[in-house]
C-alpha cells in the first residue's frame, strides 16, 4: 500500500497548496483589494461604505501575514468561507452546499458517459486501423477543437431554439417543488439532458483519441501477436490483451485531464445558466463578490482532488505493478 | 498513403548522401507529413490575417451603424451585430490579440516547463522531488478556475498579463513530459561519454540533452498555445477581459448577452467558434504531425480504407503495412 500512501501525501500537499494559493492571490494582487472594488464599481458604492467593506473582508485589523493565515485554517476548518456580497449575508458555505450537488451530477454522469463512450469507440477505431473508422478521426479533431462553450452555443440554438425539443436555460421546472417526486427527477433530467449531451459531445473526442492511439501502439506488442498465433479468437485478443493494457494511460490521463474538463463543464453552466458551481463562480465573477470566487474556488479544487484520489484507487486496483512496489 | 511510401523511399538516399543533405532532408521530412502541413497552412492563414488583419478589415470594428442585426449580406458580409458593427471585422481584427496572446503564453510556459522539467529530470534527487511535486500540484489544480479568479481580481487584466497568468498556471504539463524524458536519457552513452569527457553541466544540458527535446518541446508549445487561445476567449465570452480590445471571444460575449441565440442571428456567433475550431484544429494537426514524426507506429495511419483495398493489403491488428518498394531497397 506504499503506493497509495504515497499518493494520499501528495493529495495532502495539494490540497494545501490550493488552500494557499486561495489565501494568497487576493493578497498579492496589486494594491488595495478595497480600493480596486470601488474603482470597478465606478461609484456605486458610496465613498463613507469603504470603511465597512474593510471590515468585511477582514482588512481593518492589523494583523500580519501570518496570523491572518492562521485565522483563516480555523474559520476554514469551521466550514466558514465567509459572507457573499452578492446574497448578503448569506455565507458562501451555504451558497456553494446548494451548487455543489448539481454540478457533481451533471459533471460526474455526463464525463463517465464521455470516458466510457470514448474509451469503447476508441478501442473500436484503433483496432480496426485503417478501415472505415479511420473517417471518425478528423471530426474528433473537429470536437476536440473548439470550446465547450461554443457547442452549447450551438446546442441550444439547434434543440431549443429552433426545434424547441429542450429548455435553454434553467436546471428544473420552476413550477415545480424540489424534492424526490417522479415529476421532478423527471424534469431534472429533462432539463439536464441538453448541457450533458454537450459536455459528453465535447469530452468524448480526447478519449477516443487517446484510447485509439494506446490500441495502436499496444496492438503491434508481441503478447498480442503470441495471442493471435495461439488461435484466440480476435474478440477475445481485443478485450483481454490489448485493450486491458491499452486501458490504463486512459485511467491515468482521466485524472490529469480531470482539472481541464471541470473548467470546460463551469463554462457550460454559465451558458446553460444551469445552477451549478461553474453559475454561481460566474456570478461571483460578474459581481466582484471577492469571498464567493474564492469560496467557489477552493471548492471545486477540492472536488477536483476527491476524484483525482478515487481514480488513483481505480489504477491501483487495475494494475498490479503499482501495487507491488509496495 | 503517398506520405508513407516517400518516407520509406527515402531512406537510403540519405543514407548515401552527405550530411548537410541529409539534415536539410530530414527537416523536411517532417513537412511531408500532410497532416502537419494542413496544420501549418492554416496557422499561416491566420498568421498572416494577424499581420494584416487591421488594414483589410472592411470596417472599423467599433464603427455603429444603423444596420442593426442584420443577416450576411454585400455590404457586411458577415451581417452586423446589435450596433450595427460589422462582425467580419470584428474577427478580422480580433485575430491579432489571439494569436499574440496565445503566442506569448505559449513560449513563457514553455520556457518555465522546460527550465522545471530538464531540471528535475536532470539533477535528481530531493531537487527532483520538490520540483515534480510543484508541478504536480499544479496539474492537479483546475487551471481554469484558477485562471478567472487571479483575472478576476486584477484590477487590469489585459492582454498580456493574461498571457502571463495562463502561462503561470499552464506550465506544467510540459515539465513533467520533459522531465520524464530527460530521465531517460540522463543516463544514455552519449550523455556519460560527455560527462567523462570534462563537458561543463550546462554544455550537457544545452548541447547534448535540449537537441533530443526539440519535438516533445514543440509538442508542449503548441499543446500551450492551443490551451491559452481557448482560456483568453473563454474569459473573454465570460466578460472578465476588458472589452475594448478585440478578439472572438468578444465577439461570442457581445453574441450571448444580446440573445443572439433566441434571435437566430446565426452569423453572429457561427464564425467566431469556427475560426476558433479552425485555429484549434491547425494546431492539433500540427501536434498529430510532430507525434507521428516522433513515433513511427502511429504513422501508417496516412493508410486509408480504399488505398489498402486496392492494394489488396488487409488490415489487420497488430500489422502495419510494409509497402513493397521499401522491402526491396532495404535488401
Amino acid at each position: 500500500m506504499k503506493f497509495l500512501t504515497r499518493r494520499l501525501a501528495f493529495y495532502v500537499v495539494t490540497a494545501w497548496a490550493a488552500v494557499t494559493i486561495n489565501f494568497l492571490i487576493p493578497r498579492m494582487m496589486p494594491g488595495d483589494p478595497v480600493t480596486a472594488l470601488m474603482g470597478r464599481m465606478q461609484g456605486r458604492i458610496d465613498s463613507s461604505a469603504e470603511n465597512s467593506i474593510r471590515v468585511l473582508f477582514g482588512l481593518d485589523q492589523d494583523t500580519n501575514v501570518w496570523q491572518q493565515y492562521v485565522e483563516y485554517w480555523r474559520l476554514l476548518f469551521q466550514g466558514d468561507l465567509g459572507l457573499s456580497f452578492t446574497f448578503f449575508p448569506t455565507p458562501v458555505a451555504d451558497i456553494v452546499r446548494q451548487s455543489l450537488p448539481w454540478t457533481v451530477g451533471l459533471v460526474g454522469i455526463a464525463t463517465i458517459i464521455a470516458f466510457v463512450l470514448g474509451t469503447g469507440l476508441g478501442m473500436a477505431i484503433g483496432w480496426r486501423r485503417g478501415t472505415w473508422a479511420d473517417a471518425l478521426l478528423p471530426i474528433t479533431t473537429f470536437f476536440s477543437a473548439v470550446p465547450y462553450f461554443w457547442l452549447g452555443l450551438i446546442a441550444i440554438t439547434v434543440f431549443s431554439v429552433t426545434l424547441g425539443w429542450f429548455p435553454s436555460s434553467g436546471s428544473y421546472d420552476r413550477g415545480l417543488i424540489p424534492g424526490w417526486s417522479w415529476e421532478f427527477v423527471g424534469s431534472v433530467i429533462y432539463y439536464g439532458f441538453l448541457p450533458a449531451l454537450t459536455v459528453v459531445l465535447a469530452s468524448v473526442a480526447g478519449w477516443i483519441l487517446g484510447m485509439r492511439n494506446m490500441m495502436v501502439t499496444v496492438s503491434s506488442e508481441d503478447y498480442v501477436t503470441v495471442a493471435h498465433a495461439k488461435g484466440l479468437p480476435g474478440r477475445k485478443v481485443m478485450f483481454g490483451y490489448a485493450a486491458r493494457n491499452a486501458i490504463l494511460p486512459q485511467i491515468s490521463s482521466f485524472a490529469l485531464s480531470l482539472g481541464f474538463i471541470v473548467g470546460g463543464t463551469l463554462i457550460m453552466e454559465m451558458v446553460f445558466s444551469y445552477q451549478g458551481i461553474g453559475y454561481t463562480l460566474y456570478q461571483a465573477v460578474s459581481t466582484q463578490d471577492y469571498p464567493l470566487m474564492q469560496g467557489c474556488f477552493l471548492v471545486i479544487t477540492l472536488s477536483v482532488l476527491a476524484a483525482n484520489i478515487v481514480a488513483d484507487f481505480v489504477y491501483a486496483a487495475l494494475d498490479p505493478r503499482t501495487r507491488q512496489e509496495a | 498513403m503517398t506520405t508513407d511510401t516517400t518516407l520509406v523511399e527515402q531512406i537510403p538516399d540519405l543514407e548515401t548522401s552527405g550530411r548537410p543533405k541529409r539534415a536539410r532532408q530530414k527537416n523536411l521530412l517532417f513537412l511531408r507529413n500532410s497532416k502537419a502541413i494542413t496544420g501549418l497552412a492554416i496557422l499561416g492563414f491566420f498568421a498572416v490575417l494577424a499581420i494584416v488583419g487591421p488594414w483589410i478589415a472592411p470596417y472599423d470594428p467599433n464603427q455603429i451603424s444603423p444596420d442593426l442585426v442584420q443577416p450576411p449580406s454585400g455590404s457586411h458580409w458577415l451581417g452586423t451585430d446589435h450596433l450595427g458593427r460589422d462582425v467580419l471585422s470584428q474577427l478580422v481584427v480580433g485575430t491579432r490579440s489571439v494569436l499574440v496572446v496565445g503566442f506569448v503564453a505559449g513560449v513563457a510556459a514553455t520556457f518555465i516547463g522546460v527550465v522545471v522539467g530538464v531540471t528535475a529530470g536532470f539533477v535528481g534527487g530531493v531537487g527532483d522531488e520538490t520540483l515534480s511535486a510543484l508541478a504536480n500540484v499544479f496539474l492537479v489544480i483546475p487551471q481554469l478556475p484558477l485562471i478567472i479568479i487571479i483575472a478576476g481580481q486584477l484590477p487590469t487584466a489585459g492582454g498580456l498579463t493574461v498571457a502571463l497568468v495562463i502561462a503561470a498556471t499552464g506550465w506544467a504539463w510540459g515539465a513533467r513530459v520533459l522531465r520524464a524524458q530527460t530521465l531517460s536519457l540522463r543516463r544514455r552513452d552519449f550523455i556519460e561519454a560527455a560527462r567523462a569527457n570534462g563537458e561543463r553541466t550546462w554544455r550537457i544540458v544545452l548541447a547534448e540533452i535540449l537537441p533530443n527535446l526539440t519535438a516533445i518541446i514543440a509538442a508542449g508549445f503548441v499543446g500551450t498555445v492551443t490551451f491559452a487561445v481557448l482560456s483568453q476567449i473563454t474569459l473573454s465570452f465570460i466578460g472578465i477581459l476588458p472589452l475594448d480590445t478585440w478578439n472572438w471571444g468578444t465577439v461570442l460575449f457581445w453574441a450571448q448577452n444580446n440573445l443572439a441565440l433566441q434571435r437566430g442571428a446565426w452569423w453572429w456567433f457561427v464564425p467566431a467558434g469556427l475560426c476558433i475550431a479552425g485555429l484549434g484544429m491547425a494546431l492539433t494537426l500540427i501536434n498529430f504531425g510532430i507525434d507521428e514524426f516522433v513515433n513511427p507506429r502511429l504513422r501508417s495511419t496516412g493508410m486509408h480504407a480504399r488505398s489498402l483495398r486496392r492494394r489488396k493489403i488487409r488490415p489487420r491488428v497488430g500489422f502495419t503495412p510494409v509497402v513493397h518498394e521499401a522491402q526491396e531497397d532495404r535488401a
